[in-house]
């Protein structure tokens, strides 16, 4: 912990101000506990989805995919996104942190929430709710008591971030413009505002419902509520997760984005179209319930506006860097900036994965899916999980990995331990994920087995039971394979992080100074290779759209036969 | 250099070309192409979500339900009725953990499945996968459908709804 009120990072230059230090610090710190839990709750899960019942309970099932869920979905990455908040508000604007009593407040009632959450995921077994507790299903109150504790911790935290940024405006402390990460980190809080007053929308009548004060609540309203909640706080992970690319283009290599005018208005489209993305929940529900015109809005037009923000980042963050490496030489045809970038950087190879994966996987699967009647073969399959694997795990969890290994030697200021563990980390990490995500997106809008499911062998005993086809061996023998390596990827992450607060040798300013030197790199430079890069990826995403539809051609006839 | 302070005139730069064309083909595939798409599958596609729904009492569900299973009963899988019933209406009850009654259908006619929950949300999905559709109690789905491929089906709850879900399996029987 730091004991002057201030110093400045002998890397970046920036002034790091101790209450935003120590804060930066706590979260991350309960960021990574929360994501060991997680990692070990995927455990039982995974082993009953690829071996069967007869391996792990479908009980221990539901209860580990509840707690592994919250704890990863929400936990890890809430508390994470906090600290990149105040890191952003007050390193990158330097500024002191707002209100630094209310942001502690903010921390004791998150961690209080996320306690109670695993205490009662541990010990009840009516609060196996997997992760979506749509209404009618029921818990106890105390687990919508603990969500909204740590809902209001949370706003805290955003409220701290506002109130940073606002004096920041005001002193003038960063020039004329924010500087672009900072831009990042205020969509993600604006879009967070949203997203947590949804969650109130949904959880505080939940909670006197289960109190039995209200005597019903609709289940259709609910679910569409909870999803403004749900998949609102994907669209904060989005913004948190471009932010860090941004942040990593620049550490890394020095890249700097080839047009800030661009950057910044894809991030304001995500404002725009991002959060009416949560109707794309309801896309199964008749035209009766929900016009056409309604969803055709919500989940064409407006989302649409979003994707358009992706796709410009997925050309930007790239280009920036090859405009890094070009400009430091790397100047050799179309891609001889690519294949001499420093690979054995772990902070490199997690941005260079989680923006590949993140596209290939998550962002294409995603669109494909959300697009209104292709919905009727991924509903609820595997297909879905397959998705968000693409863009939580291996996109944004991987980025937060990368942005970690220069938290650990900036703010904490200790060289890492295991330096080649660390290299390999990310390749454990990303590559098993892929295999996973590709298994889980086959199994769901090919064979259409379910997500949430204890048992796809033998049905609980039921007389009905039914075999899947062999085919299915080998997606469930990658989907195991995959997800081992994964987790010893997510493993050897903590052993990383933690062995390094523990252990990790001392960094002398002139030893930052030496390893971490930030440096951006600006000039003309046309990014040529990420160019082809680019129209290579819109045809496969448009190969793989219309793929998707045509598939979708091939089943029964549904709606207007 | 505080992380990266913007260049001066950044609001009057220009767009490098790369990025320019970029900027047109991402803004076409996104507004134009996939928009257009949705909405022309929407209106012209044999696989779409046009259909009815209903607000309805879950008891009263659940007799019209017991009336068709009875009206158009052939015969019994594991103690459910199987309703063999003419092209037109047919009733499906998802009740935890049990679909009613079984149905039987011919490949090629046009039925009108009329569906709901009569509990808590369930998840309609067929296996063979053919497509999966979200329920909720206290409304009831009308969706015009053809089985275009003859077989034994799976009905498969994929939305979870109580420590037994995986036990929750019914039957579409489809003959030629």
């Amino acid at each position: 912990m730091a004991i002057a009120l201030e110093r400045t990072c002998p890397a970046t230059g920036l002034r790091l101000f101790s209450a935003a230090e120590t804060l930066v610090k706590w979260n991350a710190v309960a960021a990574v506990v929360f994501l060991l839990l997680g990692l070990l709750w995927v455990i039982p899960s995974t082993l009953n989805r690829v071996l069967g019942p007869e391996t792990i309970s479908p009980n221990l099932y539901y209860q580990a995919t509840f707690l592994h869920g919250w704890n990863m979905l929400i936990f890890w990455v809430l508390f994470f996104e906090v600290a990149l908040l105040y890191f952003a508000a007050s390193a990158i604007l330097k500024t002191p942190l707002a209100w630094p009593r209310l942001a502690w407040g903010g921390f004791w009632l998150m961690l209080a929430g996320a306690l109670l959450i695993n205490y009662l995921g541990m010990t009840q077994p009516a609060s196996f709710l997997p992760f979506t507790p749509y209404v009618p299903l029921k818990a106890p109150p105390l687990f919508y008591l603990a969500i909204l504790l740590f809902a209001v911790g949370a706003i805290l935290a955003v409220l701290v971030f506002f109130a940073t940024l606002y004096g920041a405006w005001k002193a003038r402390t960063y020039g004329a413009s924010m500087p672009l990460a900072a831009f990042g980190a205020l969509t993600a809080a604006i879009l967070a505002v949203t997203t947590l007053l949804s969650g109130a929308i949904a959880f505080i009548p939940a909670f006197f419902w289960s109190l039995g004060v209200i005597p019903e609540l609709n289940a259709l309203w609910w679910r569409h509520t909870f999803w403004g909640f749900g998949h609102g706080a994907q669209q904060v992970n989005l913004a948190a997760m471009v932010t860090a690319w941004y942040l990593l283009a620049l550490f890394t290599v020095g890249g700097t984005t080839p047009s800030e005018r661009l950057s910044r208005i894809a991030f304001f489209l995500y404002l725009l179209g991002i959060n009416l993305g949560s109707a794309h929940h309801l896309l199964t529900e008749p035209t009766g319930a929900l016009s056409s015109a309604w969803t055709w809005v919500n989940t064409g037009y407006l989302i649409h506006v979003a994707v358009l923000g992706s796709l410009i980042h997925a050309f930007s963050v790239p280009a920036a860097l090859e405009r890094g490496l070009r400009l430091k030489g790397f100047t050799q045809g179309l891609f001889g900036w690519l294949l001499r970038a420093p690979w054995s950087n772990p902070g490199f190879s997690a941005l260079v994965l989680s923006v590949v994966l993140f596209g290939f996987l998550g962002g294409t699967s995603g669109v494909t899916m959300g697009s209104y009647d292709a919905n009727l073969k991924a509903h609820n399959t595997l297909m879905v999980v397959g998705h968000f694997k693409g863009t939580v795990v291996a996109g944004m969890t991987l980025a937060f990995m990368g942005l970690t290994y220069y938290l650990l030697p900036l703010l904490f200021r200790r060289r890492l331990v295991l330096p080649g563990l660390a290299k390999v980390q990310p390749w454990l990490f990303g590559l098993g994920m892929a295999l996973l995500s590709l298994a889980m997106l086959r199994l769901g809008v090919v064979y259409g087995m379910p997500r949430r499911f204890g048992d796809t062998f033998t049905f609980g005993g039921s007389a009905l039971a039914f075999s899947y086809p062999p085919e299915v061996t080998f997606l469930l023998a990658l989907m195991g394979i995959g997800g081992t390596l994964a987790l010893l990827g997510g493993l050897a992450f903590v052993l990383v992080a933690v062995g390094t607060l523990l252990a990790g040798r001392p960094l002398s300013d002139e030893g930052i100074r030496t390893a971490y030197q930030v440096k951006p790199e600006e000039g003309e430079v046309r990014p040529r290779g990420v160019y082809a890069l680019a129209l290579a990826f819109l045809v496969f995403f448009l190969v793989y759209y219309l793929y998707n539809h045509w598939f979708l051609s091939q089943a029964w006839f549904i709606g207007r036969p | 250099m505080p992380i990266h302070t913007p260049p001066k005139h950044w609001l009057g730069e220009r767009v490098g070309p790369e990025e320019r064309v970029w900027l047109v083909l991402a803004a076409l595939f996104t507004l134009v192409f996939l928009s257009a798409f949705m909405g022309l599958w929407h209106m012209t596609g044999r696989q779409t979500t046009h259909g009815e729904a209903y607000r309805v009492d879950p008891n009263a569900f659940r007799e019209r339900v017991m009336e068709f299973a009875e009206r158009y009963r052939v015969g019994e899988l594991n103690g459910i009725p199987v309703a063999a019933p003419p092209p037109g209406d047919v009733y499906l009850m998802a009740q935890t953990f049990t679909w009613y009654p079984v149905l039987k259908l011919k490949k090629g006619e046009t039925y009108r499945l009329r569906v709901a929950s009569v509990d808590v949300p369930h998840g309609f999905s067929l296996y063979p996968h053919e497509w999966s559709i979200q329920l909720y109690p206290g409304y009831e789905w009308v969706y015009a459908f053809i089985p275009t491929k003859a077989g034994e089906y799976a009905l498969v709850c994929n939305d979870y709804c109580g420590l037994a879900h995986h036990a929750m399996v019914g039957r579409i029987l489809v003959e030629e």
